[in-house]
C-alpha cells in the first residue's frame, strides 16, 4: 500500500498532452490548471462549487474544477476551455456564442462553453429543457442567460 | 482558496482502502468530494489524511444480490444512477430522486455513498433509503456488517460507519409492484431542500420518511398506522396527515422557520403518499 504523502506526482492528458508534475495534495485542480499550467481560460468564481466558472471536462465530463484536488485527475483526461479549439480556430459552440451575443462580461463563458460542449457531445441536438438543465450549474452573473441558451440550440441545429 | 495541509493517499483495493482508514489518525474517505472539499474549504472538517477511493472499481457497478436486491455500489455517481437499466427496473425512484441533485457537475462527481455518510439532514437519499428499507454493508478490517437504514442514520453528520471501517454497498428491495413517492420543497429548483418525504405503498402497507425535521430521517410510524387500513383517496391520506407536523419540532434556519418545516413535512408527507400510491402495480 502507498503510504499517504503531502505530494503526489499525477499524470494528466490535459487537451491532448500529457503533463507529469508533482503536485501539493491540498492544491484544487483548478489552481493546478491556472498557477501551475498558465492556463487560466478556466475562471474561478466562487470557489464554492456554485457558479461553475471552472468547469472542465474530466474523461469527458463537465465537473467543478474546484470541486476536486488536482491529485484526484491523477490519471485522468482534462479539457479545458483552451483545449476546445486547439488550433485557434473557433468551435461551431463558440462562433455560436459570438453570434448570438451569449457573453456579456464573459467571466461565465468558459464554464458555459464547457458544459454546452459536453452536452452537445451527448445530445447533438438538445431541446430547450436539455439546454437550460444542462447549464444549471452554472451561473451567468450578467443574467444573459436567454441568449446563451439561444446559441447553444442554434448549435445543435434546434433553431 | 488554499486547503490546510493534507496527505493522500489512494489505494488500489477495498482491503487496503479499509487499512489505511484504520491506520492512521484523522483519516477520512474522499468518494466525489462534492460536500467534503466544500467543508475542508471552510475549514468545518479537517482531515489529516484522505484515503481516494477512486480506484476501488468494485464500489462503481450497480447489479443484483443473489436474493434479488439491487445493490449500488459506494462510488457510484448520481450520473450512473440515472442512467442505469437495472435501477430503471428495479427501483426507478433513485435515479429519479438523484436526477434532481444539484447539477450535472455535481452529479457527474457526487456518489451515492457520500450522499448518505455525510448524513446531512437535508440530504436527497437518506430519506429516501428509509423508505425503501435499504441495507447498508460496512467493512471493517476484522469484518463486514449489515446494517438497516433504520440503524444507519446516528445523528447529524453521524453514521453507523465507524473510525476505520467504510461503506461499500447500499442494497434495497426491488419494488415488486410497490409505488414510491418523493416529495418536499427545495431552495431554487434542484437546490437544497427545506423538507422533503419519501413514501412507499406495497402489499406490507406504507411507509413514510421525513427529510430536514431532525436530526435523521424520521419515519412518520403514526401516519404510516393510520394509512394501513388501505384507503388511499386524496381525502383520506390528508385526514391521516393532519396533526403530524405537531408531533416534530423541526430547526429553524436561514430556509425557513420550524413551523414552517412542519407544515411542509405535513404537505410532502401526503404529496408523496398520493404520487407512491398511484405508482402502485397490481
Amino acid at each position: 500500500v502507498a503510504a499517504p504523502a503531502t505530494s503526489r506526482v499525477i499524470a494528466v492528458e490535459l487537451n491532448g498532452e500529457q503533463v507529469e508534475l508533482e503536485v501539493p495534495a491540498r492544491r484544487l485542480l483548478v489552481h493546478f490548471l491556472r498557477d501551475d499550467l498558465g492556463l487560466t481560460g478556466t475562471h474561478i468564481g466562487c470557489d464554492t462549487g456554485n457558479c461553475g466558472a471552472c468547469t472542465v471536462h474530466l474523461n469527458g465530463e463537465p465537473v467543478k474544477s474546484c470541486m476536486l484536488l488536482a491529485v484526484q485527475a491523477d490519471g485522468a483526461r482534462v479539457t479545458t476551455v483552451e483545449g476546445l479549439a486547439p488550433d485557434g480556430e473557433l468551435t461551431p459552440l463558440q462562433t455560436s456564442f459570438n453570434e448570438h451575443h451569449a457573453l456579456q462580461c464573459g467571466y461565465c463563458t468558459p464554464g458555459m462553453l464547457m458544459s454546452a460542449s459536453a452536452l452537445l457531445e451527448r445530445n447533438p441536438r438538445p431541446s430547450e429543457e436539455d439546454v437550460r438543465l444542462a447549464l444549471q450549474g452554472n451561473i451567468c452573473r450578467c443574467t444573459g442567460y436567454v441568449n446563451i441558451v439561444e446559441a447553444v440550440l442554434a448549435t445543435g441545429g434546434s433553431r | 482558496v488554499l486547503l490546510r495541509e493534507v496527505e493522500y493517499a489512494r489505494p488500489a483495493t477495498v482491503e487496503e482502502a479499509v487499512s489505511l482508514l484504520a491506520g492512521y489518525d484523522g483519516a477520512r474517505a474522499l468518494a466525489g468530494g462534492q460536500t467534503l472539499l466544500n467543508v475542508m474549504k471552510a475549514r468545518a472538517a479537517a482531515p489529516d489524511v484522505l484515503v481516494d477511493l477512486a480506484d476501488l472499481d468494485d464500489l462503481r457497478t450497480i447489479g443484483f444480490t443473489a436474493d434479488g436486491l439491487l445493490e449500488v455500489g459506494a462510488m457510484v455517481t448520481y450520473t450512473q444512477l440515472v442512467g442505469s437499466s437495472e435501477v430503471e427496473v428495479a427501483r426507478p425512484i433513485l435515479a429519479e430522486v438523484a436526477e434532481t441533485i444539484a447539477d450535472v457537475q455535481v452529479r457527474n462527481r457526487g456518489t451515492v455513498g457520500g450522499n448518505v455518510c455525510v448524513a446531512d439532514p437535508t440530504n436527497h437519499l437518506p430519506p429516501l433509503l428509509v423508505a425503501l428499507d435499504a441495507r447498508f454493508t460496512i467493512r471493517g478490517q476484522e469484518s463486514e456488517r449489515t446494517v438497516s437504514a433504520d440503524e444507519f442514520f446516528l445523528g447529524v453528520y453521524l453514521t453507523a460507519v465507524g473510525e476505520g471501517e467504510l461503506l461499500t454497498k447500499v442494497a434495497v428491495p426491488p419494488s415488486s409492484g410497490a409505488g414510491d413517492g418523493f416529495s418536499g420543497l427545495t431552495v431554487g429548483k434542484h437546490g437544497t431542500y427545506v423538507a422533503n418525504a419519501a413514501a412507499t405503498v406495497s402489499d406490507a402497507g406504507v411507509r413514510v420518511v421525513l427529510g430536514c425535521v431532525d436530526a435523521v430521517p424520521v419515519r412518520a410510524t403514526a401516519l404510516e398506522e393510520r394509512l394501513a387500513a388501505g384507503d388511499l383517496s386524496e381525502d383520506a391520506v390528508r385526514a391521516a396527515a393532519e396533526g403530524l407536523g405537531e408531533t416534530l419540532d423541526p430547526p429553524s434556519d436561514a430556509h425557513g422557520s420550524g413551523e414552517f418545516r412542519r407544515h411542509l413535512a405535513e404537505v410532502s408527507a401526503v404529496r408523496a403518499v398520493l404520487q407512491a400510491a398511484s405508482r402502485r402495480k397490481g
